[in-house]
Order: structure tokens, then sequence, then C-alpha cells
């Protein structure tokens, strides 16, 4: 019975969303108020009957009722709970249901906080945000129901696919979502301004925010996703260039870009075609995603089996929302007008740089990922594109963006003194050369290039420092004075900070693990020793194990590091009841200097087992990275200013102008 | 700066790093391709030993072969023709006889494919596009059995 409430409730949603999409939007049209009006009740109806459906098929996972096909497929009742529960969008037809909850989550925020928004946008918008709604309920409902019945019903079910039982990726697809979805609310905004043929400050202040929230979630999402790769798969890599990897990772660089773009344009009021036309396309990255995930166009690693058919209805959404986007945007964008003027020396111009590397970045990114499917469809042939067409495409458009990236902020609005910010940055310039220095020194192997990772990665991130130690005098005021100053300052440009700093440690990260890892991949017995990167492992065998619904067996090997013992570690092999499906659990010890991770093989004939052992130094650095960026993005949304939106005043002293 | 220089500075800039990425991806996909092929292709075909490419197909049954060390040996096959594979390495998962398969590395001279990659997958009924489609063309059926070998009763 909750289980057919819920589809009841997703049908009424789809209609309630098929209004919305209609009447506020003809309400602007005739600047008629009480059509206007029949958005906020109707945003704030749809979330309620979305989330009655999710909730209905959370319940059916819960108490594990086969008799639901969705839940047949997915569940078992010897699963805990905390996997029931993810259960339900660890499939596809339930992660879209979660998605439609999310764009009516957002849907109902423009509906609650948008008081401020003038009356006509927040119609439009709300009539946009629900004609993705509609699009998107349709496709649940048509091809994707997660509420169809099973008669009879199967006595348990074919349980959730084993790697997908873990606590990361439990929460990595909701973040991945929020930031997917996310967008679509700049996306609203940008089509709502471009019906009105308008856009001022105003918008820029109301975008940002969702955005900003949007490419957090989307940070984090993407970081948990890596990580979970990286111990999950038993291949220590944290990044694959894989397409499904790819498809989230071009609307972050698109969103970054957008972020920063959205920035000129409330402060400044220029770059507004520019914003609004990359607030389309970010989405529409966002709807490709969605898509390349879903139809299984493209070969991945990460790929589950899926239904052409559903791939032909996500490729006509996201060319309705996209051509759609886009032909409104060469219709209306020439009404927008132009604002203020800037030399290419100014923070306007540093946000210019980074919108110009981070999008063309984006275009090589995606021109490897569909490049494949072209030449298949033109010639035939079967390709893949690999991890070195990405490190040699895009690693090189990193690097200017890095190395101007301390600058940006530093730099003032409209012109700025060029000398006088590299000035700032003379700590940070000496920091990277004795970095640069030390890592020649010392490190005994790998490539040449790898020091200057370093140095970049230093410059980063005391040159996001050196801002705020600048901004607070630190050194040239009394101790007291710089802590007034600090706790005086902008949350949002605390935040800038952090996600900048957050940056710089990941490159270090990056450049660490990369060029001085070290690998093995060898037979042991029990009893039988080995070393890597200083460490000596000693196997001791391995124990057969069970858990709530796998078997396992755990190697067990003893770390030392010069005679001292210093961990154990236990990798382990695991069979999982249902689906009888095997998986490797790595055995991973965080030192300071970096990951000591094993993997268990298989065992063979003779006794021994296949492992393999890695060191990963700094690896730690990539996830830590995103996860300051996730908190300089939640410090900068706590800022009041961005929260209530400005009053018109605070919008003409422009935040980052230094203070006095 | 007047606005049209600004514009046209604007253009100049995001020209000038689009050639650039032009060039370097130019440059790299001459690198960085790699072809797929199945066994049926490389009995026609004729590559080049040495040329990297990824083989696949599915593991034929009871070809699986343990060496010294992580040392494996396996046929792919796409039922017409075959392809001995050698590989050092720890398997995938998922990695089963009569199952999917895609492996990468470079023929030897003397007809077999030296792997140094054996792709993983994460969900056993998830068959990677070129395969399921290769051997769709080769005629081999692809009904619930090829898709889900006795692995299941492990």
């Amino acid at each position: 019975m909750i289980i057919e409430i819920g589809h009841f409730a997703l049908i009424l949603a789809l209609l309630v969303a098929a209004a919305q999409m209609i009447v506020p939007a003809w309400g602007a049209q005739k600047r008629d108020r009480r059509l206007m009006a029949f958005g906020e009740p109707a945003a704030l109806s749809q979330l309620a009957l979305i989330l009655i459906s999710f909730l209905a098929l959370m319940h059916a996972y819960v108490t594990s009722d086969f008799s639901v096909a969705n839940v047949a497929a997915n569940s078992h009742s010897s699963k805990p709970l905390i996997y029931r529960i993810s259960g339900v969008w660890g499939n596809h037809e339930g992660s879209m249901l979660l998605w439609v909850l999310i764009l009516a989550v957002f849907g109902a925020a423009v509906a609650v906080f948008g008081n401020n928004l003038p009356a006509t946008l927040k119609a439009n918008v709300l009539a946009v945000q629900s004609s993705v709604a509609v699009a998107f309920l349709l496709f649940i409902l048509i091809t994707s129901n997660p509420f169809e019945r099973l008669d009879p019903a199967p006595f348990d079910g074919n349980g959730l696919n084993p790697i997908l039982q873990d606590p990361a990726l439990a929460f990595h697809p909701p973040f991945l979502y929020m930031g997917y979805v996310g967008f679509s609310m700049a996306f609203s905004f940008a089509v709502a301004a471009l019906i009105e043929g308008r856009t001022d400050a105003a918008w820029a202040r109301w975008v940002r925010p969702w955005t900003l929230l949007a490419w957090m979630c989307l940070t984090i999402g993407i970081a948990m996703g890596s990580w979970w790769a990286y111990y999950e798969l038993g291949w220590g890599g944290w990044w694959f260039w894989d397409p499904v990897e790819n498809a989230s990772f071009m609307p972050w660089l698109a969103g970054t870009a957008l972020l920063h773009s959205a920035l000129v344009m409330e402060k400044r009021e220029a770059l507004k075609v520019w914003t609004i036309l990359l607030a389309i396309l970010t989405f529409s990255l966002s709807l490709m995603g969605t898509f390349l995930v879903r139809s299984g166009v493209l070969s991945s690693v990460h790929a589950f089996a899926v239904d052409p058919g559903r791939g032909v209805f996500v490729l006509s959404i996201m060319m309705l929302f996209t051509g759609g986007g886009l032909a409104l945007f060469s219709y209306r964008a020439r009404e927008l007008q132009q604002g203020g003027v800037f030399s290419p020396i100014s923070r306007e111009g540093a946000l210019v740089l980074n919108n110009v590397l981070l999008t063309i970045a984006c275009v090589t990114v995606l021109v490897g990922t569909l490049y494949p499917l072209a030449l298949e469809s033109l010639t035939g042939a079967k390709i893949s594109v690999g991890a070195p067409y990405f490190n040699m495409t895009f690693v090189p458009l990193m690097l200017p963006l890095l190395l101007a990236l301390p600058l940006g902020p530093l730099l003032a609005w409209k012109r700025a003194d060029l000398a006088a910010v590299m000035e700032r940055l003379v700590a940070a310039a000496v920091l990277a050369a004795l970095v640069l220095v030390a890592v020649f020194a010392y490190a005994e192997r790998g490539p040449w290039l790898a020091p200057f990772g370093f140095a970049i990665g230093v410059w980063v991130m005391v040159g996001a420092l050196s801002e705020i130690a600048f901004r607070i005098k630190l050194g040239q005021a009394p101790a007291a004075e710089s802590w007034r100053r600090l706790i005086n300052l902008p949350r949002a440009s605390i935040g800038t900070t952090l996600a900048h700093f957050g940056v710089g440690l990941m490159v270090m990260g990056i450049v660490g693990t990369t060029a001085y890892k070290s690998e093995a991949i060898l037979l042991m017995k029990p009893g039988d020793k080995t070393e890597i990167a200083g460490f000596e492992l000693a196997f001791k065998g391995a124990a057969p194990s069970k858990g709530p619904n796998y078997t396992e067996s755990i190697g067990v090997f003893d770390v030392t590091r010069g005679g001292a013992p210093v961990t154990r570690l236990e990798p382990s092999k695991r069979i999982y009841d249902a689906p009888p499906q095997p998986t490797s659990e790595a055995g991973i010890y965080a030192a300071w200097s970096g990951d000591l991770y094993a993997v268990l093989g298989d065992q063979q004939p003779d006794g021994g087992f296949a492992v393999r052992l890695y060191f990963h130094p700094l690896v730690r650095c990539i996830w830590f990275g995103a996860l300051i960026m996730f908190f300089g993005g939640a410090i900068s949304l706590s800022d009041r200013r961005l929260r209530v939106g400005a009053p018109s005043r605070a919008s003409r002293a422009p935040a980052g102008v230094p203070a006095e | 700066m007047t606005r049209k220089q600004r514009r046209g500075l604007l253009i100049g800039l995001g020209v000038g790093v689009l050639s650039l990425a032009a060039i370097l991806m130019m440059f790299a996909f001459r690198q960085a391709i790699v072809f797929f092929h199945t066994p049926s292709d490389v009995a026609e075909h004729k590559i080049a030993p040495g040329a990297r490419f990824r083989l696949g197909g599915l593991v034929e049954q009871g070809s699986v072969v343990r060496g010294d060390g992580t040392k494996v040996a396996f046929t792919v096959t796409d039922t017409l023709q075959k392809v001995p594979v050698s590989y050092e390495g720890i398997l995938p998962d998922l990695f089963r006889e009569g199952q999917g398969v895609v492996a990468e590395g470079t023929l030897s001279p003397d007809g077999h494919f030296v792997a140094d990659t054996v792709l993983a997958k994460h969900d056993e009924t998830y068959m990677p596009p070129e395969v399921a489609k290769a051997l769709k063309e080769k005629g081999v059926k692809l009904g619930e059995g090829a898709e889900h070998p006795e692995g299941m009763t492990q």
C-alpha cells in the first residue's frame, strides 16, 4: 500500500510540476501577481510529494519488501541497515528519484528564501526549474519506475553490488547529485534572465550562493568517489580519466569558472553575457554527465549494466534543455547591457584568465571523452582515449592557472599594480624556490618535473595565505591589531583563501603520489618478508573470517620500520553472500609521509598469495585538499552578505579592495 | 581601455589559449589513442607486433593457467578466433572464465598478446560495450548464460 502511495505521489508531483512550469511563467508574462504567486505553493507541494514518494521507496528498502521489483533486484534481507538505506540510490531508478528530490529541494528553496527577488524573476525561475523536474519525472515514470511490483514476490532479493556496500559510496551519489542538480539553479536563473531580457548585480548575488553550494557538493562528491576508488578497487589509483569520472569533472570545471565569473558580474556588472552562457553550459554538462553514465555508450571501468532505451530519453532531455537554453541565449543575449570596463591587469582580468583556462581545459576533457563516440559513429573504429591524452592536454593548461592563482585575490578591481602585488608574494616565491632546491637535493629518483610541481603547490598554498597575511597586516602591526583584523575579515575572503590553499595542497598530493609512488607485485607465502619504501613487511598468513553478509580471508602483514613495529596491515578478500561476488579490501596504513597500501590477491596452488604493495607519498593531501576546498566554500557561504543578499550600499564598496 | 579594445583582448586571449590547446590535443591524440580489436580482427588484420591496443572478448572456459609468481595465461575468444594472452600481476576481482574481458597490451612476434592491464568492472552483469557489440557482430548470442557464467554459483 505504501508503495502505491509513493507511486501515486510521484504522478501527482508530475502534474504539479507541469502546472508550475506553465502558470507562473504565464503570470510573469501577463504581470498577473496571482498567477505568479502560484509558483510558491506549487514548488513546496512538489517537494512534499516527491519526498513522500522517496520515503515510500526507502520504507520498502528498510523493511525489505521484495514484492517491489526494484527492491528485489537491488537489496537483500541480510544487508546491514545503512546499506539498505543507501541501496535506495545505489541503483538507477532510485538514484533518479533522489535526483528529482534534490531538484525539488532547490526549487522549494527559491520559493522559501526568494522573497527579495523581483516577482517576475522568481516566477520565471520557478517555472524553468519545474520544467527540468517535468522532464525527469516523465523519465522516471516512463522508463525507470522504481515502484513496479513483482508477482509473486521472491523469497529474498538479489542484493546490492558488494562494491557499493561502502560508507563512502553511501554518501557519494547524494553529494554528486546535489552538485549536478544544484547547477540547475544557475540554469533556471540564466534562462529566466534571458526571458526577461535583463540582469543586474542582484541576479549574480542570487546565483552565486547556489552555484557555490552546488560546487561544494560536487567537489566533495568527486573527492569521495576518488577516495572510494582508491581503497576499494585495489588498484591504488585515485583518478583514471575514465569517461564516468570525466562526466562529473566537466561540470566541476565549468562550475568553478561560473563561480568566478559570477563574482565579476556581481561586483563589477561585467561579463554578463559570458556568465549567462556559462550557467547554461554548466548545467548542460551536468545533464551530459547523467547521459554518459546512464546510457552506457562509453566503455568505463565504473559503468554498470544499463538499458539503452533510457539513454535515448536522457539524450533527448539534454538536447532539449541545452538546445533550448542556447537558442534563447542567441536570441536574447544581445539585449543584455554591458557593464564596467577594466584594464587587463586587474581582478577582473585575472578572473577572465581563470575562466578562459578552466573553460578550455573543460573543452579538452570533453573532446577526449567524446572522441571515441564520434570516431566510432564516423568510421566504425573502436578506440579508447587513455590517461596520457589528458595528462598532455589538461595539465599544461592548469600550469598557468596555478601560477596566476595567488595573484588574483591580491589584485585590485578595475586597475591593479602588478609590481605591488608581486611584492606581497615574495614570501611565497622564496618558499617555493627553497622547496624546489630541497626536493632536487633530496629526491633520489623521480621525474625532473616533480620538484617544480611541489614548488607550484607551495606557491599556491603560501600565496593564498599571503593574501590574508597582507590584509591583517601580519608582522607590520601589533599582534592584537592583526588578530582584530582577522576576526573582522569578511568570511567570504577567508573562504577564498581556504579554497585556494586546498588547491595547492591537492597539487602537492598529486605530484607526490604520481612522481614518487613505489609499487611491488609479488608472491608471498606465510613467513615471507619483503621491503617497500623503507618499511619491512612480514606476511603472517591468511585467516578466514565472517562478516554480516560475507565471508572473507584476511591476510596479516606485520609492518616494521628499522626493526621498530609500525602497524599491522589486514587486507582481505571477501565473497559476499548476495550477490555472490568477490571484492578486495585494501589494507592501508596512513603515515604522515604517505599511505602504505596492501592488496591480497588470489591464492596460488602452492599456498602462496599474490600480493600487491604500494607506497603512495602524500596521497592524502589530494582528499584533504578537496575537503579544505569544501570548507572554504562553506565558510564563504556562511558570509552574511551572501546569505541575505547584500543591500545595495554594500555592493558599492566591493569586498575585494584591501581594508583601508 | 575602451570596450572594443577589451573585447579584442578577450577574444585574442581565448583564441590563443584555444589554439594552444588544439595543438596539444592533436599531439596527444597521436600518442594516447588505443584501438580496440577482437581476436578475429587480430587474425585478419595482421596487427604489427609492438603496437599497443585493447583486446576484448570472452575468457575461454578452462584456459586460465597460473604460472610462476603472479604470471597468468588465458585465452581470449570471440568464439571464432582465439588469442593467447599472458599477464603478470593481480587479476581484477571479477575476472572469470566465460566472462567478458578487456586487456591492454601489445602483440608479441609469436602471436600471443602480452597484457599489462586487465580491466576491472564494477558489476557482474556489465559487459564493456565494445565487447558486447563486437560479439554481437560476430553472431555470438549474449543470452543470460553468456553474461552470467557459472561464477554466480561460487
